[in-house]
């Protein structure tokens, strides 16, 4: 065959979760997209825009709002949902605190990762979402390793690891009785590399927080924290200034930064390419327990 | 897209395959290898199945423990569901649809086939071909997975002979004549040491052909795809209601076959109506032709009515169409198939209901066999059926295009899907 009809790896990825994206807002009536400001998520609203241009994405974006998140995030968020005049709903794991319908972790390790569960399922029964698409991909650990595309969740948002419908060539099953609602993964496919790759490929703006950049950090048991007003300092822990950047931005909380010099797309693609821990791996919410995800996503979270 | 191939690790082709062989056949640890000596395993992973090797007393580490990943999987030793690894080399970016190989996970294996270009089938070289190589070269066959790759395994147990290799080969082509396969390759490996997986074997000098990892890398695939019938299953009208785009109306979709250049005359199904292409858009501007497997938005010249679930094709190359459908299908519900019973289809983009008619065969797996009285279709089952559908059905058979003769058919109490459907 002609070469001339053969797409890149990029492309191909590109094709099929546009397809997906599509294929949500085709099959559910009040779908969302799930935003967090990483990577990832931006990604898959680029691709979201691809999908439906030169129309309006037509969901809403929701951003589950920790409190402890970096003001790098916030502020690219804010300028995105600007320039592409799109609605953005933003719900607090602090309301859900002062609800009382969860409690604040304490001590040194404190975290609101887990948190983020009550306040997520509460916004999808909220806003009445019956899908919810998410920038989860298949080899950031092994529990998303068997994850579908379309992923049912029962009336309580839970995951059913055992009982997932099976999914074949192309054709997605989104149907669901009331009250149960879809979590969508349309970037499954794609690797950190791919990721990256495709960054520098359509040129998308991302947070500076990815750049090599100076900042205060303290080393706990090998992740690297950034220093700030969220990370309770451990006895004889002491602040230091490093040259670091982020592979992946969750809380502050519990993301760990790499020493890195990496400060153009290039540069960040080499380092990927010849790093040899997992971008999770600096994840200290995966670190719990060996089953650390796998619990979490039973429980319904992202 | 040309200059995108000039950027050196840009110019990468997506090859997905499936692996099927049960846990005996060494296939976890052919994949930890292919998964480990390409460097797609990270040092925290590693460090993670050392501990796991330890708490199972397995003594040196395991490869296969990379590929098992949830808890109840770890514990209990097996694998419940098909779990997707990636790992890419300068050439290809591979996408591993890794499926446990015993006989009441047909299911999953049919679903990690179903978009393989490749399938790694695994044989124990101390074994040779037995009844379960034949149930996954069935497979293999049955979803037209394109290529297959037989992996002579364990060669180290037979002090790396080439009769043992050549004995298995032979005993392979003669059951592959019954199948529908047409490219299949062997190769003698070693997944435990590493033979003739990534790095060319010293141990057998008399194998003169490629690794696997240089047939995964350089197998051609572009012709896998249809490029010849047109099909545009239309998945959703983009109506942008901006005041630049005011009578802007995209029919958005992924092409599953042919190419669709502007200006081409196509026809919209099921109405028959005719029409032309305006132009092809995609977020970057517009394009002169697009192809498979693109997502592109096509807009036409005349004003027609088309809504998801319609099909937009070229005058040449007709799809079929009717009512009364012959397909094979495996079962994939605990709960057997009721004939005479209705379900939903779900085919391309359109959904619509069916009834089973009629059980013609049902399949044994392991002997290929085919039994014409048995009427009762359960899990795992693979059998061939006629349904009928409540409105005619565009579609072409299995083994033309995949997209467009693949079908599910979905329980309507449950939603569960309940098979897999190759129309015939």
């Amino acid at each position: 065959m002609d070469s001339k009809y053969r797409i890149n790896h990029l492309r191909e990825l590109e094709a099929e979760s546009i397809f997906v994206i599509r294929e949500v807002v085709a099959q559910f009536e009040n779908p969302c997209m799930l935003f967090s400001g990483g990577k990832d998520s931006i990604v898959m609203f680029h691709l979201a825009r691809k999908a439906f241009w030169p129309a309006r994405v037509p969901f809403p974006l929701m951003h589950i709002d920790t409190g402890h998140n970096f003001k790098e995030t916030l502020d690219y968020r804010d300028m995105l949902m600007k320039e592409t005049e799109t609605k953005l709903i933003v719900r607090y794991v602090q309301d859900s605190i002062d609800q009382g319908k969860v409690v604040d972790e304490t001590g040194v390790n404190a975290s609101r990762n887990i948190l983020q569960t009550t306040t997520l399922l509460d916004g999808i029964e909220e806003m009445k979402f019956d899908c919810a698409m998410g920038g989860g991909r298949r080899d950031e650990e092994k529990a998303r390793a068997k994850e579908r595309f379309f992923s049912h969740r029962d009336e309580f948002g839970q995951w059913d690891p055992k009982n997932q419908r099976p999914e074949l060539w192309n054709i997605f099953n989104g149907r669901k009785h009331m009250g149960e609602h879809f979590r969508v993964f349309p970037i499954s496919n794609w690797t950190e590399m791919d990721v990256w790759q495709y960054i520098m490929l359509e040129n998308i703006p991302i947070p500076s927080l990815y750049f090599s950049h100076e900042r205060e950090v303290v080393n706990r048991d090998g992740t690297i924290l950034a220093a700030g007003e969220f990370v309770t300092l451990k006895e004889g822990e002491i602040p230091q200034k490093r040259i670091v950047r982020f592979r992946t931005i969750g809380d502050m909380t519990c993301t760990g930064a790499v020493e890195s010099k990496a400060n153009t797309l290039e540069e960040i693609i080499d380092e990927v390419a010849a790093t040899r821990v997992t971008e999770r791996g600096g994840r200290y919410d995966d670190k719990r327990s060996e089953a650390a995800m796998e619990d979490r996503k039973k429980e319904g979270y992202f | 897209m040309s200059e995108e191939y000039n950027k050196g690790y840009l110019d990468m082709e997506l090859l997905r395959f499936t692996t099927a062989g049960s846990v005996d056949d060494g296939k976890s640890t052919l994949i930890g290898r292919l998964l480990y000596d390409s460097k797609a395993i990270f040092e925290d992973q590693m460090e993670s199945i050392e501990r796991a090797s330890l708490k199972t007393g397995d003594g040196e580490v395991n490869l296969a423990l990379l590929t098992d990943g949830l808890r109840a999987e770890r514990e209990q030793g097996i694998t419940i569901d098909v779990a997707y690894r990636y790992f890419a080399t300068p050439k290809r970016k591979f996408i591993i649809a890794d499926t446990p190989g015993h006989v009441q996970y047909t299911r999953n294996m049919v679903t990690g086939a179903s978009t393989a270009n490749v399938a790694l089938v695994l044989i124990d070289a101390r074994n040779g071909v037995i009844e379960q190589t034949l149930r996954h070269a069935f497979i293999a066959s049955l979803l037209q997975i394109p290529h297959i790759i037989v992996c002579i395994n364990k060669m180290d147990l037979v002090e790396f002979k080439e009769e043992t290799f050549e004995g298995i080969k032979s005993d392979f082509d003669r059951i592959a004549t019954k199948l529908d396969v047409h490219d299949i390759r062997f190769v003698p490996i070693s997944a435990k040491l590493g033979d003739n997986v990534v790095d060319r074997s010293k141990n057998m000098n008399w194998y003169d052909g490629p690794t696997l990892l240089y047939l995964l890398e350089n197998i051609h695939i572009a012709s896998d795809i249809n490029h010849n019938d047109t099909r545009f299953p239309v998945q959703y009208v983009i109506r942008p209601m901006k005041d630049e785009f005011h009578d802007y109306r995209g029919y958005a979709g992924r092409i599953e076959g042919g190419v669709f250049k502007v200006g081409d005359k196509v026809k919209v199904l099921p109405s028959g109506l005719t029409t032309k292409i305006k132009s092809i858009d995609v977020f970057e501007g517009n394009l002169e032709e697009a192809f498979a497997p693109q997502s592109v938005a096509l807009s036409l010249e005349d004003d027609i009515d088309i809504s998801r679930g319609n099909l937009i094709i070229k005058d040449n190359g007709l799809p079929r169409s009717g009512q009364d459908i012959d397909m094979m299908i495996c079962w994939f519900h605990e709960k057997p198939m009721v004939l005479g019973g209705k379900y939903i289809l779900k085919h391309t983009t359109n959904d619509m209901r069916c009834v089973v008619r009629d059980v013609k065969y049902k399949i044994d797996v392991n002997t290929l066999e085919h039994n014409n009285e048995e009427k009762r279709i359960g899990i795992n089952d693979i059998a061939k059926i006629t349904i009928k559908t409540t409105k005619p059905l565009f579609y072409d058979t299995y083994n033309t295009n995949r997209k467009t003769g693949s079908v599910i058919l979905i329980d309507e109490a449950t939603n569960n899907t309940v098979a897999a459907g190759m129309i015939v």
